[in-house]
């Protein structure tokens, strides 16, 4: 390409940094799938994205660097503006609200100046999105670029705790168990040795039974593997509880070469089970993929982790590079003759990049922007290829299944929702946490097993499935807790997201919150969604602070009309949900007009 | 007939695309597009050039050989298809005549030879080879990188032998294509403005093909062919010619060596210019006729380089005292005694097609709907050509066999020596046309006054930096340009364009050796010498 | 040289040969029913195609003929039975027994909401076809209140990716900013950008592949962008212009045309088109010539032509000013 370049010209560290990561890319091929690999180089190295390196890393990977920027300046954890050196992103969302977050942003502001402001000193703060540990709410995130740069996830968080992480101290680690109140329990399936063993050990892992359903798998051959699956009825644990069998076969009919990511984008507001599945369990998942791997005939797989999850990342670098050395993943796998490599991708600060087709993009190195569908994934998905992708906690299925058996699994829950599962219990609940159930408990069931209501101990709603899922009032509590029995009242499991809210929560502002959210990581493509989302928060800005335009009924019929663009016209899912809890909570509960 | 065998489109479905002596990034845009569509999909790109352009930057392997060696490579593409078994034998023996004496020719090409005289890796022209001979569908186009040498022809042949011996000529995707430089080349050819044709590029030597033209214009045509450009220079040289007319061409600027051009303008008995824009050539003439845009103020028909005939129209109305050209001709005509009637476009179209068999169907009605039609066009019927020469792949052939060209290179006439040891090759940029009388009113962002653009490695070894000024002097004549560093050129060749003759006269450097068969001169090939002006002004000075 | 080495005899015309066979794309049909008739279109048809062969005018703002469908605006969703919700026509190809409807009151409500959305936060004036859709879909933009304030210079392009000011929700958030004049062909007022990607297509992969643009930020901060904002004489860009010719909106605008509104001199009922060939290389690019009283204001060219596919370089694009110069001279 013809490729035209401004004259700023890289730092001599900016170089070195960059230099330093093309000299370990694979040598030919389309390089456009490093870009943002090399913006998070980067953005480690310097704190920001100057238009010096941004030249330097386009000319090496042959981007054009408007495209390079528009990538860049897509995400949040990348700056394309100059900023101090450490950051913290702290949480101020709907999980992290009625913990404390507000007043942790004050004492930031008190310290550091208003969020966002970059003058002079060498930290700074920003508001941040659910940063996915809700279970440790107030959540943050210390950023520090430079020589020795360091990502801390601090929670629960405390003014001075992120101070300190700024100024480089390490925040006290509160392990793995601490988000998993069920850990050691007998009886556990998924949650069997997170936060019981040594993620970082491979023996360990081994000693509690890891690798045997991989073993099984190389004996059992792609097609058994795949027949259990199909027969075990595992539905995705994503959200959208799509029957893996069904994705799987899709995949198998196409030709080679073939893909299977592993979306660890975990980012719906309230949802953490996968990281804390990754973090205290992460050799699971590799081993998971390998095995669908050989069930799907992919030749690579990549793990897309969303990039506010430092720890979870190490620890599955860790993971693959000890089944490397062991043998259990890259060529001739186990002496299988079956070869397949994974390569973890870090995002960058973006929900979007949770949806399957804006993540392939990211990938690619484009804006994660979602596509149109059809043509789906299974048949034009990661550089154009037939694609599986699978959510981390189906995937981690998959070898239960195989040691199970697919009739022993399928016997748990219910006919439609088969096995055990994740539930990411936060707000005001007594022992907020990962909690393993089977399917069909119901959600009065599920909030005593998190020890019971917190806060003032009078539930006012209860979020289900997240901020792209629907409000349940107190009269809903013995719905079981399945896809099926969600969609029954009008609900939605979504990520498996229970979120309660005591009635000290002033909801017209939670919702604001959520509409905030939306507008923020709307990809900002499709026209209902770019300008909905903001029409919305407009909107119940007015009716949170009780401003409206002409009559709250008119206010209401209107939100209703946006709510019905972005579901019916907007080009993903995303679109299609950014509405769906806030019309819940209008619809089934009696929402106060002026804030207590 | 004398034109792309290929349409545009069908480039976008190529699957090898060589680009000779082209820069159409810039030269030729829009062309590009089509380019970058087969690209895009994956096609392979070569682009043969001695500097590594923008079009470069596209491809798969850019053949940076030095300036006229062309048919060196050539040859030796040749030659690795044929040791290699990738030539169709049996395209070559239905459909061409003369391989074994070409294959015996091209024999001594060897890779290794032909990368010591061109100076290109062996590997990128076995690539080459291969990429070309295997592809389903190849393209081979070029432009003035090939012609504008004093053995253009050859050049030309020798390309054309490739063409030949793959069979990517005469079907649909495949084909050999020049791309014209400016927008009515090809017509101007069509329409009879080359020494030896009439209309339609019926020989003028023919006596059957003139016949009609006698018959229809009641005269008796000579039949003997005239002069091209240079043999025009030439014979005012001689004192054989007086007296010219000169219809929108700027010689006193186009022309190589320009201080001969003007030395011989300025000495003709009389100079009539009849242009749009009061060039540097209608300053010297006698009598000047202010023409009408051709393209936008008045109406009539241009062709384009995959032979499309297309309706130019009069979207406004001349300056007052600005005359269409038909007009002037007419009345010029009527003056010296001979009514051709109302100068209506249509109605001389319609001669045209009266003369010319290949334009026949070309009415004006079907040339008024649509985007035109492609010659050849026989009847109203006919759809028009998209490719030429389908005829060779009919079994047997219909009409003659295409013959293969033995061609040896000629180094340029311009030698490189001590005193003059720089290549200087001229082209154009994106921005600019020709000598910049159209292109130069526009507010471009683009343009940068004429530069001398050197390699790092030479800017280096004469100690210049960007912007300096530098004196550039060749056998002929003397110019300042400032220096631009361009890291697209080798050592030992630098790159000037002759947009800005009224800045930089590049022309007064460029030699006025031509081809004897197409009266091209050798622009691409000058020896230069480059000096500091600081050097140069003491060198001057009295000692 | 042997005599069988001789070119042919160009004395003697090569003789008439048969009519080139062209590769023909014999498609398919498949049966569809639009809005109640059951019709036959080729395989590979987009609905768009579909409902124009039957004589529906669909709707459509960020499509093209000559571009790649992005199916970003959502202008021209069509409903498909059977779908959780609706598909845009320009992008969705015919399958056989589809059933649509493209005028039901679900598509009506989604176009309306639509452009009332985009009119909300663009400006539309200089955008004739918006005018129409909104009077044919009885579009009220002013639902969302009145228009808030405007960006400042640079406010828009220096925006953060996932924060913005929250809004008091007593005004519609706006696109609104100053002109971008950098250069003196074309200028950029995405006070007018709908975000239709049709430019980013043209500089990019569709067209022009120089990338001088490109979609920055996100959300409702997304906007075309060169890198850092940089000035267009600093950007990649090479001023083809493809960007203007393919603008819905007048965002992207000749700098000739620009002034002339700013001086209350342009005069649409004035001006004649002539389609006519570029002067400049022999490639024969199709150019509509704009003039008003004589003189050229602006180039175009049609979308539907082999050579051109509505694209220009930047000498056919702007290389005319000689012309009007001309006029003035004696």
């Amino acid at each position: 390409m013809d490729l035209h370049f401004t004259s700023a010209e890289p730092t001599p560290q900016e170089r070195a940094a960059i230099d330093g990561f093309l000299s370990r890319l694979p040598a030919g091929g389309p390089r456009r799938q490093y870009l943002l690999p090399a913006l998070h180089v980067v953005q480690t190295s310097a704190g920001w994205i100057s238009e010096g390196a941004l030249n330097h890393l386009c000319r090496g990977l042959g981007v054009p660097p408007a495209e390079a920027f528009g990538v860049a300046d897509f995400y949040a954890l990348l700056s394309t503006r100059e900023q101090p050196r450490a950051i913290a992103h702290v949480c101020d969302d709907i999980g992290c609200m009625p913990k404390g977050a507000e007043s942790l942003c004050n004492a930031m502001e008190a310290t550091l100046g208003p969020a966002g402001s970059t003058g002079g000193g060498p930290s700074a703060w920003q508001r941040s999105p659910c940063l996915g540990m809700c279970e440790r709410a107030p959540a943050a995130l210390v950023v520090v670029a430079g020589e020795n740069p360091s990502e801390q996830a601090i929670g629960p968080a405390t003014a001075a705790v992120v101070l300190g992480a700024l100024a480089g101290d390490a925040p006290p680690e509160p392990g793995v168990a601490a988000s998993l109140p069920q850990a050691g329990a007998a009886g556990l399936r998924l949650l069997a040795r997170a936060g019981s063993i040594d993620p970082t050990s491979i023996g360990a892992y081994e000693s509690a039974g890891g690798f045997t359903a991989l073993r099984r798998a190389l004996e059992m051959g792609a097609e058994a593997i795949f027949s259990e699956v199909t027969s075990a009825r595992l539905v995705g644990r994503g959200g959208a509880a799509f029957p893996t069998g069904v994705k799987w076969a899709a995949v198998r009919r196409e030709p080679a070469p073939r893909y299977l990511i592993c979306n660890a984008d975990e980012s719906e507001p309230g949802t953490f089970k996968d990281r804390v599945l990754m973090e205290g369990d992460p050799f699971a998942l590799v081993e998971s993929m390998v095995i669908a791997g050989f069930a799907t005939g992919c030749e690579r797989g990549y793990v897309y982790i969303r990039g506010e999850y430092p720890l979870a990342a190490t620890r599955l670098e860790n993971a693959m590079a000890r089944c490397r050395e062991r043998g259990l993943l890259g060529d001739d796998i186990a002496g299988s003759g079956f070869s397949f490599d994974v390569e973890l991708r870090r995002g960058a600060g973006a929900y979007i990049c949770g949806e399957e087709t804006a993540l392939m993009n990211s990938i690619e190195g484009f804006r994660g922007e979602p596509r149109n569908k059809p043509p789906f994934p299974t048949q034009v998905g990661l550089f154009g290829r037939p694609t599986v992708i699978n959510n981390v906690e189906t995937l981690v299925n998959v070898p239960l299944v195989l040691t199970m058996g697919a009739e022993a699994f399928a016997s748990i829950g219910t006919e439609r929702s088969t096995g055990p599962k994740l539930f990411c219990v936060s707000g005001q609940v007594a022992r907020p946490g990962v909690y393993e159930a089977d399917f069909g408990i119901t959600l009065r069931e599920m909030i005593e097993l998190a020890g019971g209501l917190a806060g003032s101990g009078k539930l006012q709603a209860v979020l289900l499935g997240g901020a792209a899922g629907a409000f349940v009032g107190p009269d809903d509590l013995d719905v079981p807790l399945t896809f099926e029995g969600t969609r029954a009242i009008g609900a939605t499991l979504g990520s498996a997201v229970i979120m309660p809210f005591d009635d000290g929560a002033y909801l017209p502002a939670v919702l604001r919150r959520i509409a905030e959210f939306f507008r923020d990581e709307s990809c900002g493509q499709c026209v209902p969604c770019r300008v909905g989302t903001v029409r919305q928060e407009e909107l119940l800005q007015r009716l949170a602070s009780n401003d409206v335009h002409g009559s709250r009924e008119d206010e209401v019929a209107l939100l209703a009309e946006i709510g019905r663009v972005m579901r019916d016209a907007s080009i993903c899912g995303l679109g299609h949900t950014a509405s769906s809890a806030i019309e819940s909570a209008l619809a089934r509960l009696p929402l106060p007009e002026e804030p207590k | 007939m004398g034109g792309g065998t290929s349409s545009y489109r069908e480039m976008e479905e190529a699957d090898t695309v060589v680009l000779w002596g082209s820069n159409a990034r810039e030269t030729h845009p829009i062309y590009f597009h089509h380019v970058l569509k087969a690209v895009n999909r994956g096609a392979k790109l070569f682009v043969v050039d001695p500097r590594r352009t923008t079009s470069a930057d596209w491809a798969d392997t850019w053949l940076g050989l030095d300036v006229g060696t062309d048919i060196v490579l050539a040859n030796a593409v040749a030659r690795e298809i044929l040791a290699a078994g990738l030539e169709d034998r049996e395209f070559i023996e239905n459909a061409t005549s003369g391989f074994e004496e070409f294959h015996a020719h091209v024999e001594p090409y060897t890779l290794e030879h032909a990368a010591e005289v061109c100076r290109v890796a062996p590997e990128s022209i076995r690539r080459l080879a291969h990429e070309f001979a295997t592809a389903r569908n190849a393209q081979l186009c070029w432009t003035l990188g090939i012609t504008e040498h004093h053995n253009s022809v050859d050049n030309v042949l020798s390309l054309i032998n490739l063409g030949l011996l793959t069979g990517h000529v005469g079907r649909y995707g495949s084909g050999l294509n020049p791309l014209r430089g400016q927008n009515n080349v090809q017509g101007g050819g069509d329409m009879g403005a080359l020494p030896d044709r009439l209309v339609g590029f019926q020989h003028l030597e023919n006596d059957e093909l003139r016949r009609p033209f006698d018959e229809a214009w009641g005269i008796t045509m000579p039949a003997r062919r005239g002069w091209h450009l240079s043999g025009m220079f030439d014979a005012m040289e001689r004192g054989e010619l007086t007296s010219l007319y000169v219809i929108g061409e700027n010689p006193a600027n186009s022309e190589s060596d320009q201080h001969r051009t003007r030395r011989l303008l300025e000495g003709l008995e009389t100079l009539v210019v009849q242009d749009m824009i009061l060039t540097q050539t209608a300053e010297l003439a006698d009598v000047v006729f202010p023409a009408a845009a051709g393209w936008v103020e008045s109406e009539g028909t241009v062709t384009n380089s995959e032979r499309r005939v297309q309706r130019v129209r009069r979207a406004v109305a001349p300056p007052d005292g600005v005359r269409d050209d038909l007009v002037i001709l007419s009345d010029l005509a009527k003056r010296m005694g001979c009514d051709i009637g109302e100068p209506v476009a249509e109605a001389i179209w319609n001669e045209v097609r009266a003369l010319s068999p290949m334009h026949r169907g070309m009415s004006y009605a079907r040339l008024e709907t649509g985007q035109g039609l492609q010659w050849p066009c026989y009847d109203e019927e006919h759809p028009g050509e998209q490719y030429l020469h389908g005829r060779l792949w009919m079994r047997p052939v219909l009409g003659p066999l295409a013959p293969f060209s033995v061609c040896t290179n000629r180094m340029p006439v311009d030698k490189l020596t001590e005193e003059f040891p720089i290549r200087l090759t001229t082209g154009r940029r994106l921005d600019s046309y020709n000598t910049g009388v159209q292109s130069g009113v526009y507010p471009s962002p683009l343009r940068r006054g004429e530069t001398l653009d050197i390699s790092p490695d030479d800017a280096r070894a004469y100690g210049l930096v960007e912007g300096e000024p530098v004196r550039v002097t060749s056998r002929r004549g003397s110019v300042v340009a400032p220096v631009r560093i361009d890291d697209g050129l080798r050592a030992g060749l630098v790159f000037m364009t002759m947009h800005f003759p009224d800045d930089v006269a590049v022309n007064e450097l460029t030699i006025d050796a031509v081809d004897p068969m197409s009266g091209t001169s050798e622009f691409k090939a000058t020896a230069v010498r480059i000096e500091k002006i600081a050097v140069a002004a003491e060198a001057l000075s009295p000692v | 040289m042997s005599d069988n080495l001789k070119a042919p005899d160009p004395l003697v015309p090569v003789p008439q040969g048969p009519v080139p066979v062209l590769p023909t794309g014999s498609r398919k049909s498949v049966e569809i029913t639009i809005d109640g008739a059951t019709v036959a279109v080729p395989e590979g048809a987009t609905l768009l195609e579909a409902g124009r062969m039957q004589g529906i005018d669909t709707p459509t703002l960020c499509f093209l003929e000559n571009l790649t469908p992005v199916n970003v605006c959502r202008i021209c969703v069509v409903e498909l039975e059977g779908s959780r919700t609706l598909v845009p026509a320009c992008s969705r190809k015919v399958e056989a027994g589809m059933v649509i409807h493209t005028d039901s009151e679900r598509v009506r409500h989604s176009r309306r909401l639509v452009l009332e959305l985009l009119a909300s936060s663009v400006d539309v004036s200089t955008a004739p076809q918006f005018q129409d859709y909104m009077s044919r879909y009885e579009a009220e933009p002013s639902r969302f209140g009145p228009p808030g304030p405007p960006a400042a210079a640079g406010e828009r392009d220096s925006a953060r990716p996932g924060h913005h000011h929250a809004p008091d929700g007593s005004t519609a958030s706006r696109v609104a900013q100053p002109v971008k004049i950098d250069n003196e062909l074309y200028v950029r007022d995405y006070s007018k950008c709908i975000l239709c990607y049709k430019c980013v297509e043209a500089c990019g992969v569709d067209a022009q592949n120089t990338f001088a643009i490109a979609v920055a930020g996100r959300g409702f901060g997304a906007r075309i962008a060169t890198e850092y904002d940089v000035t267009l004489p600093d950007s990649a860009c090479v001023y083809c212009g493809n960007c203007i010719g393919v603008c819905p909106t007048g965002a992207l605008m000749f700098k000739s045309e620009h002034d002339m509104r700013a001086a209350g001199t342009w005069d649409e009922s004035a001006q004649s088109q002539t389609d006519t060939i570029c002067p400049y290389c022999g490639v024969g690019c199709t150019l509509t010539v704009h003039a008003q009283h004589d003189l050229i204001v602006k180039v175009t060219s049609p979308l539907d032509q082999d050579v051109a596919n509505g694209h220009l370089c930047i000498k056919g694009r702007f290389g005319w000013e000689w012309v009007n110069q001309d006029k003035d001279r004696d």
